[in-house]
């Protein structure tokens, strides 16, 4: 089965890639961009019956740093 | 002093590393590869050096931390060999939870590669004894990743330990209070993203590094 880890940069915390993005939308003139976030997608093909704690204990572990990152997992 | 500098795929400061630390204390480092459990006997300092450790995959330094021969770091780590990380070796070390925070892309978002003026915040620990406190040296730096990041309450908590070492004295990557290097809290464990190995060589002229490893030779 897959999941799909969504992982982004928590609130607060500078994301320069955004901001270098955002600023190149507004150069090609799409105006109306308040913000731009860049985040990471991890597609994982998992064992049918992998649970949600599982799952969470490798974004804890490994696929998100949680001093600056949070997680969402999803079924994909 | 036994030392030893542990070698990742994508390191590429190893090296350099090696060279200085056999320059200074006159014994050759142990190459640690990064595919071993078992560090050898008697270490007095792991030295865990800059480059791209698994092509900076996932983030810098996050593959490199999980390896078999970090494992090894922390336990070493935990019984008072001394570590210092240097540059990725600092971007491992915070995301092997042996030092808080963590390194962001630059907020310039360019990759920053050139000598910085940095002030020595601290030099009652084993990493820089032989600095005055205050004083003002130049070390470069080579680093996209460098930006320190960490919640306040952990700012507040090595600000008020001085546990902050090394601090830039210009904008140099959009740190978080201009913090260039940390130590832990048993003050065996330094990460700095400058490169002291660069600045080390008595030849060269620009030596104002070479007294982190004179400072642990002394330790």
């Amino acid at each position: 089965m897959k999941r799909r880890i969504f992982v982004t940069l928590k609130n607060g915390v500078l994301d320069p890639q955004g901001k270098a993005v955002h600023h190149a939308l507004s150069g090609l003139g799409f105006s109306g961009v308040n913000d731009v976030r860049i985040g990471k997608l991890v597609e994982l093909d998992v064992a049918e019956g992998t649970n949600d704690a599982a799952l969470a204990e490798m974004c804890e572990k490994l696929l998100a740093n949680t001093v600056i990152e949070n997680y969402r997992i999803e079924a994909a | 002093m036994k030392s030893a500098v542990i070698v990742f795929p994508g390191s590429n400061c190893d090296r350099d590393l090696a060279v200085c630390l056999r320059d200074v204390t006159g014994q050759a480092p142990a190459i640690i590869w990064h595919g071993e459990s078992e560090l050898p006997e008697g270490l007095d300092l792991i030295g865990v050096p800059g480059g791209f450790s698994y092509g900076d995959y996932l983030r810098s330094g996050a593959m490199a931390a999980r390896s078999p021969v970090m494992q090894a770091v922390v336990k070493a780590a935990a019984k008072g060999v001394k570590v210092l990380g240097i540059c990725n070796g600092f971007q491992v070390l915070t995301e092997a939870g042996l030092l808080p925070g963590a390194l962001m892309r630059n907020a310039g978002i360019h990759f920053v590669c050139r000598p910085v003026p940095l002030t020595v915040e601290n030099n009652q620990n084993s990493f820089t004894s032989k600095y005055n406190a205050g004083e003002r040296i130049t070390v470069s730096v080579a680093h996209h990743d460098g930006n320190y990041a960490a919640d306040e309450a952990t700012l507040a908590r090595l600000e008020g330990e001085g546990r902050v070492v090394f601090r830039y004295a210009e904008p140099v990557n959009g740190s978080a209070h201009d913090i260039a290097g940390v130590i832990n809290d048993a003050g065996n464990v330094m990460g700095m993203m400058p490169h002291p190995e660069r600045m080390a060589d008595l030849g060269a002229g620009l030596d104002d590094g070479r007294r982190v490893f004179e400072s642990l030779l002394a330790a």
